[in-house]
């Protein structure tokens, strides 16, 4: 093959491969991380006060439906183009994701569970660390492996406001250049790094719960339902309520 | 100036109403674009969930299918297609389909998985066959469930419809591009602003869907 390689990044991105491939990561996982750190005790305000959950997804299923490439044009104006705005959007929709999935997962505890936690003396923050949570953890790593895809796969969009899509910079530039093995790079990297993601996703939950049995049928169906898109839901609790 | 500025701006402008590049055969367009890789979607996604949501076998190859797909990322995939197809409805078509195939197939799978098996039962002790069951019965009950999967994915497509300018095709995605070279911040806000407004308009035409085709019955609550 003549010309320049499949791993040879064009130097406008001031990146090595590996380089764009962290960055990629930093900027698909900061927004999850702090989705989660916000969604956590959000959705528990949704459990103790049931009258907020529907307001609450009423509004993340409004904000899930701004496009990402509207969302960074709108914050253009504030944060300029910037990793910032990026990160914000992705934050937004990690949230959405997130808050039913933990309302669920917490909702799912049956209520002798709760009673017997009561019975043996746990507070309300002791019950919800030690019972709660860690019932709750299939949904949640659920939501999370959702948020996750969507975020990598979003990130590559930073691109069009000026370089700040990471991997995604690379699409530009095999335009740029006319060189499709940079878009495939781009393509296969992307989707690798999902997958990767995943599988980690799906290995913690295996960790994190070793009272589910392994390839038993509990743990098969909370496999599927990893696959139910949150945001999705809505619908079926406002037609229940 | 601010954004409220621009998009009152971009909309009082009547050069950007009339023609084809004005705002309405714009919108026409996206829509066009969206509601073709709706259809292509859920044409293949629709039947596949439901079959083996209804038999209850192949859950797990569905929720690997669907995860895979979630991993492609749409931006990407259209510029790969791009290189490989040209300049073309193709391959705008091919990361949309991607992109909506997942919602659809695993709600519709999951709604058949949960239908409640007692009226199932029911229908059938009253001598119904496995089709009107399935008919009458089953799909009815799963309705909301795959209405909600079919939204997520119209939600998302017309989002993401905005891409295919990349590509010198239309839709409104060609006033964020356009703009965004021109440098011209109020047209790339006003197209923003219609992207947002037609993905707002996905959610209130499913409620109106599910208004219409619920059974009352179903939408009254478990």
């Amino acid at each position: 093959m003549s010309g320049p390689g499949f791993f040879d990044i064009p130097s406008d991105l001031q990146n090595s491969y590996f380089g764009l491939v962290g960055l990629h990561i930093e900027e698909a996982l900061i927004p999850v991380a702090i989705g989660l750190a916000v969604a956590l005790p959000l959705g528990q305000l949704c459990v103790r006060f049931s009258w907020l959950y529907p307001p609450v997804l009423w509004i993340t299923t409004v904000l899930y439906a701004i496009p990402s490439l509207a969302f960074f044009i709108f914050l253009i104006d504030y944060t300029g183009a910037t990793r910032t705005t990026v990160v914000i959007p992705l934050t937004v929709y990690s949230l959405v994701l997130l808050v039913p999935a933990i309302v669920d997962g917490v909702r799912s505890v049956p209520q002798e569970t709760m009673s017997a936690a009561t019975a043996m003396g746990f507070g309300p923050v002791q019950r919800y660390l030690k019972v709660q949570l860690p019932i709750a953890v299939p949904a949640i790593i659920a939501g999370l492996r959702v948020a996750v895809a969507s975020s990598i796969s979003l990130v590559s969009v930073g691109a069009l406001i000026g370089n700040q899509g990471a991997l995604g910079n690379l699409l530009q530039d095999a335009i740029l250049y006319h060189r499709s093995e940079l878009a495939l790079n781009s393509v296969v990297t992307t989707a690798a790094l999902a997958v990767l993601l995943d599988i980690a996703l799906v290995l913690l939950r295996m960790a994190l719960t070793p009272w589910m049995p392994r390839g038993d049928r509990a743990a098969r169906r909370a496999a599927r339902t990893a696959a139910v898109e949150p945001a999705a839901r809505p619908t079926l609790e406002d037609t229940a309520a | 100036m601010s954004i409220f500025q621009f998009i009152s701006d971009f909309f009082r402008d009547s050069a950007h109403w009339h023609g084809q590049y004005g705002i309405p055969h714009r919108v026409l367009e996206h829509l066009q674009y969206s509601f073709m890789a709706l259809g292509i979607a859920a044409g293949i996604a629709l039947p596949a969930g439901l079959i083996t949501g209804h038999t209850g076998r192949g859950g797990n190859a569905l929720a690997l299918i669907a995860t895979a797909a979630r991993a492609l990322p749409s931006y990407g995939l259209l510029v790969l297609m791009f290189f490989w197809l040209g300049i073309g409805l193709t391959p705008v078509m091919i990361p949309l389909v991607a992109l909506a195939v997942p919602p659809i197939l695993v709600t519709s799978y999951e709604a058949m998985r949960t239908v409640d098996p007692a009226p199932v039962d029911a229908a059938r002790g009253m001598g119904m066959g496995p089709v009107a069951v399935l008919f009458q019965v089953e799909l009815p009950v799963a309705l909301p469930l795959i209405l909600s999967g079919l939204r997520s994915a119209a939600i998302q497509v017309v989002s993401t419809t905005a891409i295919a300018a990349i590509v010198s095709l239309g839709g409104l995605g060609r006033f964020i591009i356009d703009g965004l070279s021109q440098r011209d911040y109020e047209i790339v806000v006003g197209g923003a602003t219609l992207i947002v407004g037609l993905a707002l308009a996905m959610i209130a035409l499913f409620w109106l869907i599910g208004r219409l085709a619920v059974s009352p019955g179903v939408r009254g609550g478990r």
